[in-house]
């Protein structure tokens, strides 16, 4: 099954507990786009992407990724097809007994039989890609965070995967990483023939890269476009999302009883923390 | 009253849920093993850490039990007028009985806290979920080359411990007491028997070392990724592999020399 859509979600819901995370989720990605996945902080945007790498399990509903339903694949097959995904996390995930070089080598020596001398000369593209070619030697302690997401990132292109979800890669990035990063991702997009999925609250950063972006709120897609289709949108939601407006039908705040109630009768908290 | 009910059944619950996910973990290590023939080099590696970096503890308790066992063995030995068996009693207590279990409750203090703080902690930076991600399976990466690793480095421990135990015991049994150094080995080869003794106490010194490799693997993988949640790991797999040790120590020398 070779269609045009490379990543499929029909009727996807997920709860933790009693929390209702996604509520009938319905995603396209098309093979060899940019697809930018919006929301507020806690909508389960990281939940997505661990549903679609087979992680976590949905209450109901399918997920497809490259015509196989990932929930009913086997062990073996699960991971053959998770061996064509990369994934940078969000916190990095580096591995952190190894340093800089051998994180970015991990999956190579892990899946390739290629000699060292290869692999060298592949883990120096891939960190020179994102400008850490320097920092081969470091130990992930002593990178930064925005440098141990960017290791990351080589790590996840290591094995030049058929996509890659990006969880929050701009985040904590000076201006110029963050343009030489954009325009690595979609480079690498274009010049690959991956399909992208990036998770991101950076607006413009995700606009300017994004053939198409869901908005993500209250575990249903309230908005889906084009940049253009979004900002013409009379949709409310994307209004005030891209406009970043505190007010509007967006919450900001985690779902909580009425907040003058909650200081007038709430329970006070422990009187000692238990660090 | 109910409430009392409740909370016990939802315990005993729990402890069967957790009995179900260890045995699954375990089924899985094993059904994972083949993976390591090609890579030994990482067994290897684990038993380097797990093994050779806890032969100091072992070496020192060995020598000082084994010594301790010399002198209160003499004290005993002495009012019968039997002192020159003390090989004999330093032996078997060493081969049978306190090579495997101090061996065994030294390993998880020293290496299987280790494992289980290395596992919890790889999970609550999320490495086994990046590992996940990239197709690496950590069941096989991780915890199959740490479990083979006790699986080797435990016998290889308990009978290091009763070694040196054995030369701590004739220190002080010839060197301190004077028993005569010819009766002490002599009657000691007569006594000590391959089967009974040493194989016993080798299967022995087997299982423990699977247990509590198992309990510290199964403890690290379950943790609740918190740092309060590893240390509550840790300290379990210390209680569990303590109380796991004695038990199956009881039950193995049931079963062993029972009928002797
Ligand atoms: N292990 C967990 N157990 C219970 N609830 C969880 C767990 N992980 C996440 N959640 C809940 O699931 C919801 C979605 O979390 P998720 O991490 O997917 O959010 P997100 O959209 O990625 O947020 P952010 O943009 O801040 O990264 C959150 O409300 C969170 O409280
Ligand atoms: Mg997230």
């Amino acid at each position: 099954m070779t269609d045009d859509i490379l990543v499929k979600t029909r009727d996807l819901c997920f709860k933790r507990g009693e929390r209702v995370i996604f509520d009938g989720v319905d995603i396209d990605i098309r093979r060899g786009s940019v697809t930018g996945i919006m929301g507020p902080s806690g909508t389960g945007k990281t939940t997505l992407l661990r549903l679609i790498g087979g992680q976590l399990f949905p209450d109901q509903g399918t997920v497809h990724v490259d015509g196989e339903n990932v929930h009913e694949l086997n062990h073996g097959q699960l991971y053959q097809l998770r061996q064509r995904m990369g994934m940078l996390f969000q916190n990095g995930a580096l591995l952190t007994d190894l340093n800089v070089y051998d994180n970015v080598a991990f999956p190579l020596r892990e899946h390739t039989n290629l000699s060292e001398s290869l692999i060298h000369k592949l883990v120096l593209m891939k960190l020179e890609a994102v400008g850490l070619r320097g920092a081969r030697d470091l130990m992930p302690t002593e990178l930064s965070g925005g440098m141990a997401r960017r290791v990351a990132l080589a790590r996840a292109i290591a094995l030049d995967p058929m996509m890659i979800m990006y969880d929050e890669p701009f985040t904590g990035q000076d201006p110029i990483s963050m343009g030489v990063l954009v325009r690595l991702i979609r480079l690498l997009n274009d010049a690959l023939g991956l399909t992208s999925i990036i998770v991101s609250h950076d607006i413009q950063e995700t606009l300017s890269i994004a053939d198409e972006i869901y908005l993500l709120s209250g575990g249903k897609v309230v908005a889906r476009g084009s940049t253009d289709e979004l900002n013409a949108s009379k949709s409310e939601w994307a209004q005030q999302f891209l406009k970043g407006q505190p007010d509007g039908p967006v919450p900001f705040h985690y779902s909580a009883v009425d907040y003058a109630d909650d200081l007038l009768n709430g329970h006070p908290g422990r009187a000692q923390s238990r660090v | 009253m109910l409430n009392l009910l409740q909370e016990m059944g939802k315990r005993g619950l729990g402890v069967f849920e957790r009995l179900g996910r260890g045995c699954i973990l375990f089924y899985n290590i094993i059904m994972g093993l083949h993976t390591l023939i090609p890579r030994f080099g990482l067994v290897v590696y684990q038993v380097y850490s797990v093994g050779v970096l806890s032969l100091i503890i072992i070496v020192v308790s060995g020598l000082f039990v084994g010594m301790v066992l010399g002198l209160q063995g003499y004290n005993t030995l002495v009012d019968f007028g039997a002192e020159e068996s003390l090989g004999i009693v330093v032996a078997l207590a060493l081969v049978r009985e306190l090579g495997p279990v101090v061996t065994a409750l030294l390993f998880a203090g020293r290496a299987g806290s280790a494992l289980t703080a290395e596992i919890g902690l790889m999970k609550a930076t999320e490495q086994l979920s990046a590992m996940e991600m990239m197709a690496i399976d950590p069941i096989r990466r991780v915890m199959a080359p740490r479990f083979l690793a006790g699986f080797i480095a435990m016998p290889l421990l308990a009978a290091i411990f009763s070694a040196v135990g054995v030369i701590g015991g004739y220190f002080v049994a010839v060197g301190l007491v004077g028993v005569d150094e010819g009766a002490f080995w002599s009657q000691m080869q007569d006594a000590v028997d391959l089967y009974d003794d040493i194989y016993n106490g080798v299967i022995k010194s087997v299982v423990f070392g699977v247990v509590v490799t198992w309990i510290a693997i199964f403890e690290g993988s379950d943790a609740i990724p918190t740092s309060e949640g590893v240390s509550r790991a840790t300290t379990r797999t210390v209680v569990h592999s303590a109380l796991a040790v004695l038990g199956l120590d009881f039950v193995l020398t049931a079963l062993m020399f029972g009928e002797i």
